[in-house]
């Protein structure tokens, strides 16, 4: 833009304007282009996340204690609380790593309509948490399809309360399959774009050498797809760890998770602090759970280059 | 499934036949073939089925709505849990405010990211990797830890409970998204026609508008309508943002514990549509914007 001006004002003359307006203009342009984006970041993402520890690690007074913390881990609902996600996340990430293994798969293996089924499997991606809690409230309702289909196919024979807070681990088993439904597209989406980046001469040679489909993706291709895979678990279980709307629509008041703990401090009760201190938990959480994937799927740094 | 497939196969020709190779396959190709395409059908019918129920819920008339057992072709279709919805006090209100807020995340977020995008895709620069990476890992921060400290500061300075307050953190939600698909989309675009503008005597701002923005304009209508989705199907910062001026997802959210159960499905089925018509749009970008994000 205006760099380039600059550039070939001062360039001094014919024989260095090949080398010093170029080397200029690169010099600065980047800059000013990235600059809108880091302001912002910095007022919109640094900014807030620091405070969130100030406000977390100060009581109602804004004086310094740990009194917002000792509030939290006392209160009647922090156990059920943690429990409840680190269900919903350990049942989460298998169930979805298989499915969207299984789509991932199903797509490379080129079938008819391949684009269709690439459509129709990341047809959840739009759909929000809520939404897709809404749509699992009509088949775990009591009067609902699920009840329905099992009872027409005379597997029982009467309506089962799914949602019952009496039974909270079967309201977890609703979330986890809800979430399952809804998110395991974008890890399918991941997968499949690393399934195109192996060379096909790979699965060739194990081809030529008789290998089957299963020795494959055992040996092939799960090892070629450990970056693809460890990109996605860690967002996975980063955004399992804020489950929020999937169980205020499946659970209704029947379980608590920690985010849903973080809006009742902060809008029910009113305490930022307390809100603030869940929030540094889930963050914790979140970067403890990043870390054993990285520890657990090593991959060579390359992938970020 | 395909256990026995290869071993029957004769022994390797020519590299060039590999599509020729492919069609005497013996039956237990046939077989694998088969099971693939089950497995196919079942993926399809898990992701499908539920959308054709709440479709469904949605469309049979209210007084329908607790009878049980329900069945899988309604009787008698009926619009009247979705007007029940949209006229419940404060539906249509929310519905709009949802509209703007997604509507200035998708300015902003593009305004301010493209630029960005667009230095990573063009230039090499000292810095370059490290801003990339700051970027991925804004996606590491849950966004609890935003939205609880933004409300405390917007109280502050009166912009909480606004359409702009929400709008802001949803841009800061979209913006990395932004950054890294806009950039992949300038990458697909060549340089060398810009170069090529730039020796005919446009300068590089030109040569961009000319040149390039044409070429990159359905990827980045593309990205905007992604971004766009990201601000519609926020429920968690929208409900800590606001309190009497909610969006819809948040406005459902509050309602959902003493709303009748057709007005959950007709809200859900509200809020299901756009997304699916978005991801009809954005298709052929599916693995473009989200493979390359991660690399």
């Amino acid at each position: 833009m205006t760099g380039e001006g600059l550039g070939r004002d001062t360039a001094p003359s014919p024989p260095a304007e090949a080398a010093r307006p170029v080397a200029r203009r690169l010099g600065w342009a980047p800059y000013a282009l990235l600059l809108p984006s880091l302001v912002f970041l910095v007022l919109f993402f640094a900014t807030p996340m620091f405070q969130a520890f100030v406000l977390g690690l100060q009581d109602r007074g804004g004086s310094w204690s740990l009194d917002s913390i000792q509030r939290m881990l006392a209160d009647s609902k922090f156990r059920s609380a943690v429990t409840t996600t680190l269900a919903i996340v350990v049942l989460v990430l298998p169930i979805q790593f298989f499915l969207a293994m299984s789509m991932a798969l199903v797509i490379n293996a080129k079938l008819k309509g391949q684009s269709l089924w690439l459509y129709v499997f990341a047809l959840p991606l739009g759909i929000s948490e809520l939404a897709a809690g809404i749509v699992w409230v009509s088949i775990f309702t009591q009067s609902g399809w699920l009840n329905t289909i099992l009872q027409g196919l005379g597997i029982i024979d009467r309506q089962i309360i799914w949602q019952s807070a009496e039974t909270p681990w079967l309201i977890i088993l609703t979330v986890v399959i809800a979430e399952s439904w809804r998110a395991t597209s974008i890890i399918m989406i991941i997968l499949v774009a690393g399934l195109q980046s192996i060379p096909h001469e790979y699965l060739e040679a194990a081809e030529v050498y008789g290998a089957t489909t299963w020795q494959k993706v055992r040996r092939v291709i799960l090892p070629m797809l450990r970056p693809s895979l460890q990109v996605a678990m860690i967002l996975r279980v980063i955004l399992a760890f804020q489950v929020f709307a999937t169980v205020i629509a499946l659970g209704g008041t029947g379980v608590t998770v920690l985010s849903a703990e973080a809006v009742r401090w902060a809008n029910d009760i009113d305490n930022d602090h307390v809100a603030a201190a869940y929030a540094g938990l889930i963050l914790m959480l979140s970067i403890m759970a990043t870390a054993l994937f990285l520890w657990l799927l090593p991959t060579r740094e390359e992938q970020y280059a | 499934m395909t256990a026995e497939a290869t071993t029957t196969r004769p022994a390797r020709p020519e590299r060039q036949a590999i599509p020729m190779r492919r069609r005497p396959r013996g039956r237990e190709w046939l077989l694998g073939r088969a099971l693939t395409y089950a497995a196919a059908v079942l993926l399809a019918l898990f992701i499908l089925l539920p959308i054709y129920l709440i479709f469904i819920s949605a469309i049979t008339p209210r007084e329908h709505a607790f009878t049980y057992p329900r069945s899988l072709l309604p009787a008698e279709v009926s619009l009247n849990s979705i007007t029940f919805f949209l006229n419940a006090s404060g539906v249509l209100d929310s519905f709009w405010r949802s509209v703007q807020v997604a509507f200035i995340t998708l300015v902003l977020a593009l305004l301010i990211g493209a630029p960005a995008g667009y230095a990573l895709a063009r230039y090499v620069f000292r810095g370059r990797n490290t801003y990339r990476l700051m970027v991925l890992s804004t996606r590491a921060f849950p966004i609890v830890i935003l939205a609880i400290p933004l409300a405390v500061t917007y109280l502050r300075i009166g912009l909480d409970d606004t359409v702009l307050g929400v709008a802001l953190m949803h841009t800061a939600l979209a913006l990395p998204f932004a950054v890294l698909i806009t950039s992949s989309i300038f990458v697909s675009v060549p340089r060398e026609r810009e170069e090529a503008a730039q020796t005919l005597g446009c300068n590089p701002l030109q040569a961009f508008i000319r040149v390039s923005l044409p070429l990159a304009l359905p990827g980045l209508a593309a990205a905007a309508i992604f971004t766009w989705v990201i601000s519609w199907n926020d429920v968690f910062a929208a409900t800590i943002l606001t309190l009497r001026n909610p969006t819809l997802p948040a406005k459902i959210l509050t309602a959902l514990t003493q709303s009748p159960i057709y007005y959950q499905f007709a809200a859900g089925f509200v809020m299901l549509v756009p997304s699916l018509v978005v991801i009809f749009f954005i298709r052929r970008y599916l693995l473009g914007l989200w493979g390359r994000v991660v690399k």
